[in-house]
């Protein structure tokens, strides 16, 4: 489980440091590892640089100093296309992420554009709606579908891309209960490395042992959820609040993997 | 017009007419209403057989007439341009219940009433016998450029949501007691759309990340291609080919 | 005012089509150039936005109700090629969805509505803005004068159309009275509105606002000025823009007298009425007879005399012939002189 011996790391960021062209810097030098298979959460305030950072992890935003690896891939120019098949993003509205007239062909959209053409789309595509529990639901409108509904489908537009990580902005944002437990049981059923960024603390330490807290574009912290969530010194210092009435240490942390 | 219904315009069916290819049944409607176009006014019996033809479709397509007239409100404001004409338009004139009209006022009025309904008739049968996306595949298919079918499909995605943006804005406003009455609450109303473009837009930047993040280049992966058999062709071009033969008669005799 | 099938004569119809497919054709590449991948979803979000405003009707007096036809909004929020495209689609989707416009009219109806509209908006907009100071203020000024005229332009466009490829003989001097006289009224609402909409983002994102980029990068380094060491770079940034604005300053201040003298004195100053003016005014005389006829019917509650309105159209007419020249104009300055390409964008909007 520790992080720094695995052999090939599904994600390496070194020394990233960004700023935006209006000159506003929001990464100042972040390094951390997350093996493959890892659940991890990104904890931290508004405004900590979060986004920024989901954004360098594709290549969507570049130019900075420091490296983004993949897989040992390192994101630049010449990988693109592969990275951006490798990162899962999956948005924090899921509006914005399904954006093709039906379910199907959102889901296919990604692979798709990889190449992939008749059945063996079809195949993905299924396979992929299977495994967030949507696959009645294929040739239906994205606008026709509930909330939790899009979020699993915009799950599965990523899923089959069958990326090497998962990238999850804000995952139970505006779920009720229900959906929020749905979305974790499929979230803990996937077979692939996930990085979850929430403010959700709870939500964190039921899926994620491990947690990363980004706090003035830095990491602040990196270590168990619960031994996080724990110190409350860590927690003020960066403006991270537990929902009145929780208590960390009643709650049985979350389950590595096997 | 309204975003917010589009999907109600489609009605859902099995008919021969629903199982048409996308890009034969536009084609035919355009071929169709170009050739009523072309008629000559003065064969009014020739509008009539295109009716009938149209009711035909409609019959096969199991589209009921109720359907069909309520949606033919749309050229309302048309009926009354056109009712004006004869009392403005130039020329010859005639008394009709004591009131003068011009003669080829009367029959402009005519033309554009009876070229503009089964102009409206017809495209409301396509719309309501085919669903918003195979449309939009049609359109491709008919070699609409790929982009302009892009944007299209877009928009199509996007009506709903923005539209109803729009709505939560209005209900916002309502309920802090604000309701649009006259000039003097134009600007509240702009602020909303302001608010609403500037929404909008970066909705637009947020989708064009989301589809960058799955592979998106600049065109659209091919998922679906409609194809049309022959006789899939020739069983939607059977409208405009009776309307021609109609129009051929209107012109010879 | 959707144009149906039978209004306009198959050769004219035909013929506008070419001439909307060629317009599309062109701001197509222009769109592609400026906002590059991004313009299908932004585009597309757009043209959802100008259908969904067209809904949105703003109350005019007791009962009475208008609403925006956008063209003039589109071109000045988004650009002039992005503009006829959004409108361009929406009219198609309004054509084939809802009826709401003939499939055999769609020329025409792109032509008068998507390209006459933000074509007349966005020249006459780059003109004043080049000429007022550069303020807030101006972009909202420039704003109304641009969609007050988009949208009489319109109509003057569809006149024109009518004259050539008209199924009714009516007289063209009655067309144009009519059309021009309600769309005057309608232009002041969609102005209003217009203005204030742009004036709204323009307080809030002015990086939006297409047509006021150039007010934005002064903005911007004042700002950074006195928030933040200003970046290095900055000055070398706007230092071609500066020089490219007075390279254009001379012509545009042409275009803008121009289009005062041709908008403006031949309204006032006409004294020999010119053909379009003389048919309207021959048609006024004749249909001294006709008017009670009429009396009860809207045409009567336009209220105006065909000699002062054949003198607006006419004044309109030449504001649009210098429009339209302009716009061709800049069509062949950009071929002749490439744009820059255009700078790397950032996903502010996604910032944290």
């Amino acid at each position: 489980m520790d992080p720094v011996t695995a052999v090939t790391a599904s994600l390496e960021v070194s020394g990233l440091a960004f700023a935006y062209p209006d000159g506003h810097q929001a990464l100042f030098g972040v390094d951390f590892t997350i093996a493959r298979g890892e659940r991890v959460a990104l904890l931290g305030p508004n405004g900590a640089g979060k986004t920024t950072l989901v954004l360098h992890l594709n290549g969507i935003l570049t130019g900075g100093t420091g490296t983004v690896r993949v897989a040992g891939l390192p994101v630049g120019r010449e990988h693109m296309a592969q990275i951006r098949r490798r990162v899962g993003i999956v948005f924090q509205d899921p509006d914005d992420q399904l954006f093709m007239p039906t379910v199907r062909e959102d889901v296919a959209f990604g692979p798709a554009a990889a190449g992939l053409r008749g059945p063996e789309l079809e195949a993905r595509v299924d396979h992929a709606l299977a495994l967030v529990g949507m696959a009645a639901f294929k040739d239906r409108p994205p606008h026709h579908l509930s909330f939790g509904q899009r979020r699993r489908v915009a799950v599965a537009t990523v899923l089959a891309m069958e990326p090497e990580i998962l990238v999850l902005d804000e995952p139970s944002s505006n779920l009720d209960p229900a959906s929020r437990r749905e979305l974790a049981d499929i979230l803990r059923s996937l077979d692939v490395t996930v990085l979850m960024v929430t403010h959700d603390l709870p939500y964190a330490l039921e899926l994620c042992p491990r947690s990363l807290v980004l706090s003035d574009g830095v990491i602040a912290a990196d270590g168990k959820t619960a031994d996080l969530l724990a110190d409350d010194e860590l927690m003020r210092a960066h403006r991270l609040e537990l929902p009145y009435g929780f208590d960390p240490r009643s709650v049985p942390a979350a389950p590595g993997r096997p | 017009m309204g975003a917010g219904h589009a999907h109600k315009l489609y009605r859902h069916g099995h008919s021969p007419v629903h199982g048409l290819p996308p890009h034969t049944k536009l084609a035919a409607v355009f071929a169709f209403v170009v050739v009523v176009v072309s008629t000559p006014r003065e064969a009014m019996w020739a509008f009539g057989l295109y009716a009938v033809l149209l009711t035909l479709v409609a019959y096969v397509a199991r589209v009921p007439a109720g359907f069909l007239l309520k949606r033919l409100l749309i050229e309302v404001p048309f009926v009354a341009f056109a009712v004006l004409m004869p009392f403005v338009a130039e020329g010859e004139r005639v008394e009709v219940l004591g009131m003068s009209l011009s003669v080829s006022g009367l029959w402009g009025a005519w033309n554009v009433l009876a070229k503009g309904t089964l102009g409206v008739a017809a495209s409301v049968l396509l719309a309501s016998t085919t669903e918003l996306r195979e449309l939009l595949l049609g359109l491709q298919r008919l070699k609409l450029p790929p982009l302009l079918v892009q944007i299209a499909s877009f928009m199509i995605r996007y009506g709903d949501v923005i539209t109803d943006e729009m709505r939560r804005m209005r209900i916002a406003r309502e309920s802090r007691g604000f309701e649009a009455r006259g000039v003097r609450h134009w600007g509240v109303l702009a602020k909303s759309a302001g608010a609403l473009f500037i929404r909008s837009y970066e909705r637009g930047e947020r989708v064009h990340l989301a589809m960058i993040s799955r592979g998106y280049t600049g065109s659209m992966p091919v998922i679906d291609e409609v194809t049309a058999s022959r006789a899939q062709w020739s069983y939607a071009f059977a409208l405009p080919f009776a309307a021609l033969v109609v129009c051929l008669l209107g012109w010879t005799l | 005012m959707h144009v149906p099938d039978g209004f306009i004569d198959a050769p004219i119809s035909a013929a506008t089509g070419v001439v909307a497919a060629a317009a599309v054709a062109v701001s197509l590449r222009g769109a592609r150039r400026e906002l590059d991948e991004r313009t299908a979803p932004l585009a597309g979000l757009v043209a959802a936005f100008i259908f969904a405003v067209q809904m949105l009707n703003f109350p005019v007096a007791a009962g009475t109700s208008g609403h925006l036809l956008g063209g003039a909004l589109a071109a000045i929020l988004v650009g002039p090629y992005t503009g006829v495209l959004c409108v361009s689609v929406v009219l198609l989707m309004q054509g084939i969805l809802f009826a709401d416009g003939g499939l055999t009219a769609l020329g025409v109806n792109i032509t008068c509505m998507a390209i006459v509209t933000t074509v007349v908006a966005y020249a006459v907009f780059r003109a004043l803005v080049k000429v007022l100071p550069r303020s807030r203020r101006s972009i909202t000024a420039a704003t109304f004068v641009a969609a007050l005229l988009s949208v009489p332009a319109a109509a003057l466009a569809f006149t024109l159309l009518y004259a050539v490829g008209g199924t009714t003989d009516i007289s063209i001097g009655k067309v144009a009275t009519a059309m021009v006289g309600v769309h005057i009224l309608i232009g002041i609402g969609e102005a209003t509105i217009t203005a204030l909409t742009v004036g709204a983002v323009v307080a809030v994102r002015p990086d939006l606002v297409y047509g006021a980029r150039d007010l934005r990068r002064r903005l911007q380094l004042r700002v950074n000025g006195a928030l933040v060491d200003a970046p290095a770079p900055e000055p070398a940034r706007t230092a071609p823009v500066a020089a490219r604005t007075s390279r254009r300053a001379l012509w545009l201040t042409g275009l803008a007298t121009s289009l005062v003298l041709a908008g403006f004195v031949s309204f006032y100053a006409s004294s020999n009425p010119d053909g379009l003016e003389k048919v309207a005014a021959d048609q006024g005389i004749d249909e001294k007879a006709e008017e009670h006829a009429a009396a009860d019917s809207p045409l009567a509650d336009y209220g105006v005399k065909d000699i002062t309105d054949a003198r607006l159209s006419g004044g309109l007419a030449g504001v649009i012939g210098v429009g339209v020249t302009a716009v061709a104009g800049t069509g062949v300055f950009r071929a002749v002189r490439r744009r820059r390409t255009t700078q790397d964008v950032s996903p502010t909007s996604t910032s944290v």
